[in-house]
């Protein structure tokens, strides 16, 4: 306060909006620059490395490197293990997006019932196992489906089923698979979903409850209704995910037994990194892309329809 | 009424069952004698405890190196994300720069592109620098967290304007604004993030696999999957090598959760 008056606009000057904006862009060059070098520019260069016939002897020597157009792309149309990927693929998401939303959305309801008690221990505890580290557990999922000393054909023959050879035969490897998957991921979108019905009021269901509404009805009319548009957004996500299994495979199964669990992630690392036909792979990772992109792209449209319904 | 709250109390101690068996499975047959779990019908508790399987694990198989290296690129890739994001975050939410709004549009739009596409001409890149098989090598994903940025950004929105413009006009600087008054704001989410990329970097897979070709560079899910790949018949050194590899991330989670649960939800169900 005591220095002269026309100082104080000066100071301010030199550290106007000139000032702020260096400083601004000091904060984020850093990242911008990451992001551009180590996540756009490899992404850019996935398109273009798919249309050559990068391989092993393009890695040793880069004159052997030849542009080739979509001939990659045709190939894998016509590759049967490329198309075995994307219905095992297709398979894991088609069975298990639902099977988890279904899992998570039933555990939410459940928690979100005040006669239930210790509910916050309950809600740290089913979350827990998504925190885990994927590899040490599903390798804890194999011997627990373990044919002959597994954990969980000791529970199928002690109530008098017959034991199932879960991950030796490709009609059960995926639903095997997706046991594990589901038990990992399912207290994720639990926790969202609770969060959601935590802000539907109480009086809602009094009112269905005295106008003779019964547990699934309120479930339907009042429940159901609030979360629609998570359960949009969680199966959007979830989709995503589902396409991108490649650790659960690679330790339960290794892509078997015959193929049945190779996944279009894993039908990449094994052609990138196993045999090395880095430009196919790239082909591989772009088609990948594009589906999601579709999946993602129709559900948005499917939300938005529904958005202007309500 | 009575009847509806055992049956869900009843539901809930199921679901803990499930979600709790297999964990306490593990732990307990790492302490099983050897050849102990492959026996019908399967033991639930050790006959015996035992330690072996973790001497084992660490006097003979490296468990102790690839912890180490678990360790260390976790706590490096939690300060380097942290100090690449958390600038750049508050920068977006509330300092003005030519080209910002642009630059957030490419962001939105980066979001939907799932990172492995990159996967294969980085490593060709990082092959190329001398980087595959370093620490170095390993880290440079998680430079480029675009969540990370999203998620400082979307906190940072909450800081009051006024109290930014109050500091320039007592002449503070913007390296001191955002030391003095916006670190300490942002105090939580900087946790919640550091611990989201803790958790990532200590738990991924497929990049580490890629990147670290020499055995001595494995972080531990890395050796596990190569482990469990050589001894299949081995459960009770496979579940201490799980046991080694998940305890650090859970006990971490617990002590942390409030931080880990609210910057998740926030990042999901934004308004």
């Amino acid at each position: 306060m005591t220095v002269a008056d026309p100082a104080i606009p000066a100071v301010r000057r030199s550290r106007g909006p000139a000032a702020r904006e260096r400083a601004a862009w000091a904060f984020v060059a850093p990242a911008m620059i990451a992001i551009g070098l180590f996540f756009a520019l490899p992404v850019i260069a996935a398109l273009l490395l798919s249309l050559t016939d990068f391989d092993i002897y393009a890695l040793a020597n880069l004159d052997n490197l030849r542009f080739v157009g979509l001939q990659n792309y045709e190939r894998l149309m016509t590759n049967p293990l490329f198309w075995g990927a994307m219905k095992n693929t297709l398979t894991f998401a088609v069975l298990g997006v639902p099977l988890s939303i279904a899992a998570s959305l039933a555990a939410a309801v459940i928690l979100n019932a005040r006669v239930v008690k210790w509910r916050p221990i309950w809600r740290v505890m089913f979350f827990a196992p998504y925190v885990t580290t994927l590899v040490a557990t599903a390798v804890v999922w194999r011997y627990l489906l373990h044919t002959r000393y597994g954990v969980i054909n000791w529970g199928l023959e002690s109530i008098g089923l017959p034991a199932v050879d879960w991950l030796g035969q490709p009609s059960t490897s995926i639903p095997a698979i997706l046991m594990f998957v589901v038990w990992k991921i399912f207290g994720y979108n639990m926790l969202i979903f609770l969060a959601v019905l935590q802000t539907v009021p109480d009086d809602l269901y009094e009112a269905a409850r005295i106008d003779g509404a019964g547990p699934w009805k309120q479930f339907r009319h009042v429940t159901l209704p609030a979360i629609a548009p998570t359960m949009l957004l969680v199966s959007i996500i979830s989709v995503a995910s589902f396409f991108q299994l490649f650790a659960e495979p690679y330790v339960m199964t290794q892509g078997g037994p015959a193929q049945s669990t190779v996944t279009v992630l894993y039908f990449m690392y094994e052609e990138g990194f196993k045999w090395w036909n880095l430009g196919s792979a790239s082909a591989v990772a772009f088609v990948l892309f594009l589906c999601i992109l579709a999946i993602t792209l129709v559900q948005l449209a499917v939300a938005k329809r529904v958005g202007a319904y309500q | 009424m009575k009847i509806r709250s055992i049956l869900l109390n009843l539901a809930v101690a199921l679901i803990a069952l499930i979600v709790l068996f297999p964990l306490v499975w593990m732990a307990s047959v790492s302490f099983m004698p050897t050849g102990e779990a492959a026996t019908f019908p399967p033991p639930l508790v050790p006959s015996r405890w035992t330690l072996e399987h973790y001497q084992d694990l660490f006097l003979n198989q490296g468990m102790g190196r690839y912890l180490w290296n678990s360790f260390a690129l976790a706590t490096l890739a939690t300060l380097l994300a942290l100090s690449f994001t958390v600038p750049a975050g508050y920068a977006f939410a509330k300092l003005k720069f030519a080209g910002r709004e642009r630059l957030f549009q490419f962001l939105v739009a980066a979001l939907v592109v799932p990172a492995q596409i990159g996967t294969l001409p980085l490593f060709l890149m990082l092959k190329g620098m001398g980087l595959v098989n370093t620490y170095a090598g390993a880290l440079v994903p998680w430079l480029a967290s675009i969540f990370g940025l999203f998620l400082v950004r979307q906190y940072a929105l909450s800081i009051p304007d006024e109290m930014l413009e109050a500091a320039r006009i007592d002449g503070a600087s913007e390296g001191q604004i955002f030391r003095r008054i916006v670190l300490p704001t942002l105090q939580p989410i900087i946790v919640t993030l550091g611990l989201f990329v803790f958790l990532g970097s200590w738990n991924d897979f497929l990049w580490p696999l890629i990147i670290l070709t020499d055995q001595s560079n494995y972080t531990l899910p890395v050796a596990l999957a190569a482990l469990s790949r050589e001894h299949v018949q081995d459960v009770e050194l496979m579940m201490a090598g799980a046991v080694v590899t998940v305890a650090p991330v859970l006990i971490l989670f617990l002590a942390l959760q409030r931080y880990y649960i609210r910057g998740m939800l926030a990042g999901s169900v934004k308004g």
